[in-house]
C-alpha cells in the first residue's frame, strides 16, 4: 500500500488532482452547515455581482445564491457521478465477465448487444430515456448508467480473455472449483486496476453527463445541480456573467480533478507503464 | 358653385385616407410610399390559411392577406374593414352588415356577400370550435343583396361582433372553397384574400413573403412595397438581427422578457406593450378543484395572498406585464376595478392556513402539493421556482415535475394534475374568454374549458344572465357581481396580465393602432424615410 501511495505522489498532478476533490467533497459534506437553508432561497436582490451585499459569488435571476447553489449542486453532481457510476459497473462487469470467461456464443452475444448500445450516441440516448421517463434525480442517473456501461464491459471482456488462460485460473480449474467462485475470487481482483482508473473516469463523465441534462431543462426540477445553474444563467450571461462562470468553473475543475486522480491511479497501478511515460518525457 | 361641389366630392371620397394621413401628421410625417419591411415569424407555421390554423404566428401574419368584416381599437369599440357600416336592432337579435364596394379578391374575382355567408356559415363553423361555439346561435344568415349581410340570432348575444376580427373570422374566398375540403383546397397553399398583401412565395424554414397589392380597395394604399417574414429559431439570433437592423420588427415571443429592457435603452428602437388588448392573456396558477385540500376556499385565497405578483413582473417579467386583480384583465371590457384579491400578505396567510385546520408538521410543512411547470420556455420554469418558495413562506411543499408542451396539454386536458399554470385569451369580453373556465357546465376533459373542476351556482346564475342580456347596463351588473364572488372563492390563483412587447425601428409607423397590435393587415404601416 505505502508502494502504491509512493508512486501515485510521484505524479504531481494527480496530487492537486486529489486536493481539489477533497475539497469539492469538504464542500459537498459541508454544504448545509456553511450555506444554512435551501439553495432555492431568495436570499436577496436579483443579478446582485459577486462580492455585493454579502453575495460571494453573486446572486441569480430571483435573487438566489449562487454559492450555496454550487455547494448544494455539489453533493448532488457527486452523488449523480458515485451512483451511476456504481450500477454502470455492475452492469458492465458482469456482461464483461460473462463474455471473456465464458466466450464462444456468450461472448458473440453480449458484445454485438454491447455494440448495439455503443453505436447510439451515448447524449442523444440519455436525453431520450431522461425524457420517457420524466426527469426525477432516479431516471437521469438510471440513464446515465445505462449509457456508461459499455467500455466497462469492453475493458473487462479483455483482460478476462488474456487473464483465463493462465496458469493460475487453469489451476483453480483443476482444483475443481466452481465457475462462479473462479471468476470473482481468482481472476477479478487480476482485473481491478483498469476498472479502477476506468471508474474514476467515468465519474467525471457522469458529472459532465448530468449537467449537461440540467442544462438542456432535463434534471430534477427540484434538486440544485451545477447544470440547472448554468442553464437558468446562459440567456442572461450578457447580464449576470458569473451565473454562469462559476458553476461552469466547478464543472471544469471537479472533471479535471478526476481526470488526474484517474491518471494517478493509472501510474500508480501500473508501475511499468508509468515508467515508459516517465522515460519518454 | 360646381367646383366647390367637386372639392367636396373628392374631399369626401378621400376620407378613409385623410384620416391616416391625419395620424400620421401627428407624428410628424406623412405616410411614404415603398420600401420593404422585415419582420420574423416564430414559430414558422405549417400554413397560413387562417381557419385551418389558428395559431399565434398564423394570426400574426395572416391579416396582412385575409380581412374580417370588423376590427376593434383598442377599448374593443368595432371599426369597419370589410363591413362598411353595420346596425344592431334594439332586441339585440338582428344584424345587418353593409359591404365595402369594389373589393376584389387577389385573383381578380369580386368580393360579395355570397363569401360572407359561406365564411361565416360554412368555413369557419367546420373549422374553429370557437366561431362554431358562437355562429351555431345564428338562426339565418343569408346574402339581402350583393353588399349587405342580415344575421338573425336565436336570442340576443352582446359580444356578437367581437367575433368578426379576421383572427376570429376571416372571410374566405367561396368560390375556392366551397364543395372541396377546406383542409386540402389548393387555395390553402396558394392563399387569396381580400387584403392589403398578395402572398407571393415562402421557402420553408427561410422566408415568407407578400408583396403590395395593386388593386386593393383603399385607394393609394397599402405603403409598403413588400413585406417579408423571416424564420430565425434561435432567441438569441432574433434579437441580434433585430438589432442590427436585418430585421425591423419583432412580435409577440420573437424576443425574451429578459433581453427588453436592453432594447428599451437603443435610441432607435421602439418597445411598445400595446396591441393586446383584445386578447388579453391572463396567467394563473391551475388548481385542480379535485385534490384535497385545494377544494377549501380558505386555502386558495392563503396561497393566494403568499404570493408577490410585482416580484413576478418586476423581476420574472422585467416589467413587461402588469399584476393581476382579479378573473377578468383590466383591458376586457366589464373589468370590475372594485373586486380585487387580498394583499400580498404572507402572515395572513399563515394564519388562514391555521385557522383552516392544516397545522405544520415539525418540518414546517402543512401539505404538500404536486405542480407542473408550463414547459413554454424558461420563464416559466423561473415563475414555478418562485411559486415554490412563495408556498414554502406560509408551510405548502410544491414539488415540481418536467413535462414536455404535449405531456402538459394531455394532463391538463384529463384532469390528471394538481397545480400547474396556464394562461388563456379573453378575447375582449367575459362571456367569450372568462365564462369558460369558471362555470361548471364547462367542466371537460378538454384544455381551456373549466378543467379545474370549479363549481359554484350563484357563479354559474350570473354567467348565464351575463350572456343572455342584451343591454350592457344588465351584463354590467352581472359581470361585477360574479367578480366580486369569484375573488372571494379565488377558484384559480391569478397572477399576471401577460403583454408581449412589439420592439420596432423607430422609422416604421403606425404598428400598433388597434386593440389585436401586430394581427392587423398593416395597410396603413410605412417606413418613414
Amino acid at each position: 500500500m505505502s508502494d502504491f501511495w509512493r508512486r501515485f505522489r510521484r505524479n504531481r498532478g494527480a496530487v492537486v488532482g486529489l486536493v481539489i476533490l477533497a475539497l469539492v467533497i469538504a464542500v459537498a459534506a459541508f454544504a448545509s452547515l456553511l450555506f444554512p437553508g435551501s439553495p432555492w432561497d431568495m436570499a436577496t436582490a436579483p443579478f446582485v455581482p459577486p462580492g455585493e451585499e454579502g453575495m460571494l459569488l453573486g446572486s441569480d435571476s430571483l435573487g438566489r445564491d449562487v454559492a450555496a447553489g454550487i455547494a448544494h449542486g455539489a453533493r448532488i453532481s457527486l452523488m449523480v457521478g458515485a451512483v451511476s457510476t456504481a450500477a454502470a459497473l455492475c452492469i458492465g462487469v458482469t456482461l464483461g465477465a460473462i463474455a471473456g470467461y465464458l466466450g464462444g456464443v456468450a461472448d458473440d452475444a453480449v458484445m454485438r448487444f454491447t455494440e448495439f448500445f455503443q453505436t447510439i450516441p451515448s447524449f442523444v440516448f440519455a436525453i431520450l430515456l431522461v425524457a420517457i421517463f420524466t426527469p426525477t434525480i432516479g431516471s437521469v442517473v438510471f440513464a446515465i448508467a445505462v449509457v456508461s456501461w459499455p467500455p466497462v464491459a469492453r475493458v473487462v471482456r479483455a483482460e478476462f480473455l488474456s487473464l483465463r488462460s493462465r496458469e493460475f485460473v487453469q489451476a483453480a480449474e483443476v482444483l475443481g472449483k466452481s465457475r462462479i467462485a473462479i471468476v470473482v475470487t481468482d481472476i477479478l481482483p487480476n482485473a481491478l486496476s483498469p476498472i479502477v482508473v476506468l471508474s474514476s473516469l467515468m465519474v467525471a463523465s457522469a458529472i459532465l453527463l448530468e449537467s449537461a441534462l440540467s442544462f438542456l431543462g432535463l434534471g430534477d426540477p427540484n434538486l440544485m445541480t451545477w447544470g440547472f445553474l448554468i442553464g437558468s444563467g446562459r440567456s442572461v450571461i450578457r447580464l449576470a456573467w458569473w451565473m454562469s462562470v462559476f458553476p461552469g468553473l466547478a464543472i471544469f475543475l471537479t472533471v479535471l480533478a478526476l481526470n488526474l486522480v484517474g491518471e494517478g491511479l493509472s501510474d500508480a497501478l501500473n508501475p511499468r507503464l508509468a515508467r515508459q511515460r516517465g522515460g519518454a518525457a | 358653385m360646381a367646383v366647390s361641389r367637386r372639392g367636396f366630392m373628392a374631399a369626401a371620397a378621400s376620407a378613409p385616407v385623410l384620416m391616416t394621413v391625419q395620424e400620421a401628421m401627428a407624428q410628424g410625417v406623412a405616410p411614404r410610399r415603398g420600401g420593404t419591411l422585415q419582420m420574423m415569424l416564430t414559430p414558422e407555421p405549417p400554413v397560413l390559411q387562417i381557419g385551418v390554423n389558428q395559431q399565434g404566428p398564423t394570426l400574426a401574419a395572416a391579416p396582412k392577406i385575409f380581412q374580417g368584416l370588423l376590427t376593434f381599437s383598442p377599448t374593443l369599440e368595432p371599426q369597419p374593414v370589410l363591413a362598411k357600416s353595420w346596425t344592431v336592432s334594439p332586441d339585440g337579435k338582428e344584424y345587418v352588415f353593409n359591404l365595402q364596394e369594389n373589393v376584389k379578391w387577389h385573383d381578380g374575382q369580386p368580393f360579395t356577400a355570397d363569401d360572407v355567408v359561406f365564411s361565416i356559415m360554412k368555413f369557419h363553423m367546420e373549422l374553429s370550435p370557437r366561431a362554431r361555439a358562437i355562429f351555431s346561435l345564428i338562426e339565418t344568415c343569408e346574402a339581402k343583396d350583393p353588399l349587405t349581410v342580415r344575421i338573425v340570432l336565436k336570442q340576443a348575444f352582446q359580444p356578437f361582433l367581437l367575433m368578426f376580427d379576421a383572427t376570429a373570422a376571416a372571410i374566405v374566398a367561396k368560390h375556392l372553397f366551397d364543395g372541396q375540403d377546406y383542409r386540402t383546397a389548393p387555395a390553402v397553399q396558394r392563399l387569396v384574400g381580400t387584403g392589403p398583401f398578395k402572398f407571393t412565395e415562402w421557402q420553408r424554414g427561410n422566408f415568407v413573403r407578400m408583396d403590395r397589392n395593386e388593386n386593393y380597395w383603399k385607394p393609394g394604399q397599402p405603403y409598403l412595397d413588400t413585406i417579408i417574414y423571416r424564420i430565425i429559431p434561435d432567441s438569441q439570433s432574433r434579437r441580434l438581427a433585430l438589432e442590427s437592423g436585418q430585421v425591423l420588427l419583432s412580435q409577440a415571443s420573437d424576443i425574451e422578457p429578459f433581453d427588453i429592457p436592453q432594447l428599451r435603452q437603443r435610441p432607435n428602437l421602439e418597445v411598445d406593450t400595446k396591441g393586446w388588448e383584445y386578447f388579453s392573456p391572463l396567467s394563473w396558477i391551475e388548481l385542480n378543484h379535485r385534490v384535497k385540500p385545494l377544494d377549501d376556499a380558505r386555502v386558495r385565497r392563503a396561497m393566494s395572498m403568499a404570493i408577490d405578483r410585482n416580484f413576478i413582473v418586476n423581476r420574472l417579467w422585467f416589467g413587461v406585464g402588469k399584476p393581476a386583480t382579479g378573473p377578468v384583465a383590466s383591458t376586457t371590457r366589464f373589468f370590475d376595478a372594485n373586486a380585487k384579491i387580498a394583499a400580498f400578505n404572507v402572515q395572513q396567510a399563515n394564519a388562514l392556513l391555521d385557522q383552516a385546520g392544516y397545522p405544520r408538521n415539525a418540518q414546517g410543512v402543512r401539505f404538500t402539493l404536486k405542480h407542473i411547470p408550463l414547459p413554454y420556455g424558461e420563464i416559466w420554469t423561473r415563475l414555478s421556482e418562485y411559486l415554490r418558495q412563495a408556498m414554502r413562506n406560509v408551510g405548502i411543499a410544491l414539488e415540481l415535475e418536467s413535462t414536455d408542451a404535449g405531456s402538459w396539454a394531455r394532463r391538463v386536458g384529463n384532469w390528471e394534475y394538481e397545480t400547474t399554470i396556464n394562461f388563456v385569451y379573453q378575447f375582449g369580453d367575459p362571456t367569450l374568454g372568462v365564462e369558460r373556465t369558471y362555470v361548471s357546465t364547462n367542466i371537460q376533459k378538454v384544455t381551456f374549458t373549466n378543467t379545474g373542476g370549479y363549481a359554484n351556482p350563484q357563479v354559474d346564475a350570473l354567467f348565464q344572465q351575463a350572456r343572455a342580456a342584451a343591454a350592457a347596463a344588465d351584463r354590467a351588473r352581472a359581470f361585477s357581481e360574479v367578480q366580486k364572488i369569484l375573488v372571494e372563492d379565488v377558484p384559480q390563483i391569478w397572477l399576471m396580465e401577460l403583454s408581449f412587447p412589439t420592439v420596432y425601428d423607430k422609422k416604421v409607423r403606425n404598428v400598433i393602432t388597434t386593440g389585436l397590435g401586430v394581427s392587423k393587415s398593416f395597410d396603413d404601416v410605412f417606413i418613414a424615410g
